[in-house]
């Protein structure tokens, strides 16, 4: 296994750019996803590690070798793809077997090891199938043994859960997860699904528009939003945004939004008068009646658990998570609580974060602008 | 959707059913009956097959293969009756016209020489249309839809309007008469077809499989042999096919072209009229050999000729 190390890569087909100016790093055996929107880059970027795509600038290495020039079967890797490719005119044990015979393994070998992995994936029952009669979970556990078996330096899957139904996704999610405690591969997985990344991934990438808008564990990224974009996209439903002005200065710990003093995270800049959004996790809210920040009842979403609560204030919709006893009524008027310390502040120009006491610079991960 | 839309869904009725079949039925009797007659007039003598009104029973006879595959000649009676007792079924039918067996006719050579053209300019059509629809489908080519329409384009006049030169050029560069020259010919002109065919194929076979072998260590020449041609076997018989066919029955050019050595069947069968008068037992006897060949290869093949001609009417 090795690290991944991505500098300043960069993709562009024709005038159209792919990807722009990505670095990060994935250590050694970690868990590492790519996460977007599609035709965010994300796909891209996996293709020019695994050598499927040439990058038009920047390098790529693996395990400190510079293999960005490197043709795919010279990079010792192995990639899992969306619809997982698995050769419909060979049986399980030959479509396992296959990256070993590229090697010139003999047949002897190249048994034992297939054995070996399909028992590792409880797939050895089915080794002497035809590829096209199995079930989507079967399917994907066969592409992983095709990956494994070779014990390359990384994993890069693509979007490997995305054609296989909810059940079967949640399971293989686990199972995923599971396999990479076992044998602490390192792993790029792509995917547009912030479930997935969120329950899997030692580390999250968020790209948009061919630019990492965040680099972090599922946490940092949840509770840290470095953009306006991230902040959007991850959470369901995602994060509220109530607009208000004027500048802000450090040290300051109270905005005025819609005529009600909130008080927020200490924040760390100074920032020129311009528009600028509190940005509020839907669980971070509070029905309380002594609020100056006031609503009216638009709807509800009844989840078992939690509902969720779509109120309607003067800056638009906010949707709250809130416990499902409370009783609420479509028109009625509430007040609402915010969970100070939890809050963010974005600069709305931007979109980016405002450095306050939970955003501080150094937590930020790498946001790309302009 | 309503299920009164232009695809229907309700299974047809008895009635329907009946009358379809009907139909096909009459079709393919209509279709089938010249080949029957073709087969059965092999196997008349040569008065039974200008007898009016037309023989429909008649005692079989393999005058018409004897005279397909010898060249005879007349004799007097005095001179059969002195030569021993006849050493085969054909010497005994032939004697019976007043004649012996001189020799073997060019008939098996020249079969030989179709078999040798369309097969070889068969498989040199499928083999470049394999290549060149994988580089077509799978690579950036310059200028590739106008390169596609130069290939295609090579098919819109007859190929016979360009019959006298290529006759020139032939006679130029010593192709006329050469198996070569015919095989070059055939998979010129069927090469535009299995490029076209064949690309359809391959853009259906997902990329992701070369992908993936390429990344599992095989060079891209080793993960087309193993990964895409497998796939696209359905394709290539398919194409294989519509390439035999064509350089089978191929009679025009065969005409003008060979005279000799490198003669095809097709032009030689009508020579065989002309030989001893109008043998037309010996040349049915020719045409139904000569449709063997196809016969068995089609009848092999059957499923993928199927899919072939409706290829893209039905998305896997």
């Amino acid at each position: 296994m090795a690290e991944i190390r991505v500098e300043h890569l960069r993709k562009a087909f024709g005038d159209f750019v792919a990807v722009q100016d990505s670095s990060f790093v994935v250590r050694d055996g970690e868990f590492f996803v790519m996460l977007g929107p599609s035709g965010c880059g994300k796909t891209t970027t996996l293709r020019m590690i695994a050598g499927l795509e040439l990058p038009t600038g920047g390098k790529i290495l693996l395990g400190g070798e510079d293999v960005t020039m490197r043709r795919a079967r010279e990079r010792d890797i192995a990639f899992v793809f969306q619809l997982f490719a698995l050769y419909p005119h060979m049986n399980v044990r030959r479509n396992i077997g296959f990256p070993l015979l590229a090697q010139g393994m003999p047949g002897i070998e190249i048994r034992q090891r297939v054995e070996e992995t399909a028992k590792l994936l409880r797939i050895d029952q089915l080794l002497n199938k035809s590829v096209s009669g199995l079930a989507g979970g079967d399917r994907q556990r066969v592409a992983l043994g095709r990956a494994i078996v070779r014990r390359p330096k990384c994993f890069l899957m693509d979007e490997p859960l995305g054609t296989l139904d909810t059940e079967f996704r949640d399971l293989m999610v686990h199972e995923l997860r599971e396999l990479h405690n076992r044998i602490h591969a390192t792993t790029v997985y792509v995917t547009h699904d912030q479930m997935e990344a969120m329950s899997m991934a030692d580390k999250i990438a968020v790209m948009n528009h061919g630019v990492i808008e965040q680099f972090g564990t599922p946490r940092e990224i949840y509770d840290r939003p470095a953009t306006m974009f991230v902040a959007d996209f991850i959470g369901s439903p995602p994060m509220n945004f109530l607009g208000f002005g004027g500048g802000l200065s450090k040290g300051a710990r109270e905005i005025v939004v819609q005529g009600a003093k909130v008080a927020v995270p200490e924040v760390r800049e100074d920032i020129a008068s311009t528009d600028m959004a509190l940005g509020i996790r839907p669980e971070h809210i509070r029905f309380d009646d002594g609020s100056k920040l006031r609503g009216a009842i638009y709807g509800t979403e009844y989840l078992g658990t939690t509902q969720i609560v779509a109120v309607e204030t003067s800056g638009g919709i906010i949707k709250a998570r809130v416990p499902a006893e409370i009783r609420l009524n479509a028109g009625d008027h509430v007040g609402l609580a915010l969970s100070s310390a939890r809050l963010s502040l974005f600069e709305k120009g931007s979109g980016r974060a405002v450095r306050t006491a939970i955003h501080d610079g150094a937590s930020q991960g790498k946001a790309h602008h302009g | 959707m309503s299920l009164t839309s232009a695809h229907s869904v309700v299974a047809p009725s008895a009635t329907s059913k009946r009358v379809a079949g009907t139909i096909i039925v009459l079709y393919a009797l209509i279709s089938i009956v010249p080949l029957l007659w073709i087969f059965a007039t092999s196997f008349k003598t040569p008065p039974d097959s200008i007898a009016y009104p037309p023989k429909i029973l008649f005692q079989p006879s393999v005058e018409g293969y004897c005279n397909l595959f010898s060249t005879r000649t007349r004799q007097t009676p005095e001179y059969i009756n002195s030569l021993g007792p006849a050493t085969g079924l054909c010497e005994e039918t032939v004697r019976k016209r007043n004649m012996v067996i001189a020799g073997p006719s060019n008939f098996m050579p020249r079969f030989i020489n179709s078999l040798i053209i369309a097969f070889g300019s068969t498989f040199c059509a499928v083999f470049l249309g394999t290549m060149s629809a994988y580089g077509f489908s799978r690579f950036k080519v310059p200028l590739a839809d106008d390169l596609l329409f130069f290939i295609l384009s090579t098919r819109m006049m007859p190929p016979i309007a360009v019959a006298i030169p290529i006759y020139l050029m032939y006679r130029e560069l010593g192709l006329s008469d050469t198996a070569l020259g015919m095989i070059l010919l055939y998979t010129a002109v069927n090469v535009s077809l299995a490029v076209w065919l064949l690309k359809g194929f391959i853009d259906e076979i997902p990329r992701e499989y070369e992908e993936a072998a390429m990344i599992d260590g095989y060079t891209r020449l080793q993960a087309f042999w193993r990964t895409v041609l497998p796939q696209a076997t359905t394709g290539i018989a398919a194409t294989a096919i519509f390439c035999l066919i064509f350089a089978w029955n191929e009679y025009a050019f065969a005409a003008l072209l060979t005279s000799g050595t490198a003669q095809t069947a097709p032009p030689f069968i009508p020579t065989i009229i002309g030989e001893g008068g109008q043998d037309w037992p010996a040349v049915a006897a020719g045409t139904t050999i000569f449709l063997v060949p196809i016969l068995v290869f089609t009848i092999l093949l059957r499923k993928q000729l199927l899919r072939g001609i409706t290829f893209g009417a039905v998305r896997k």
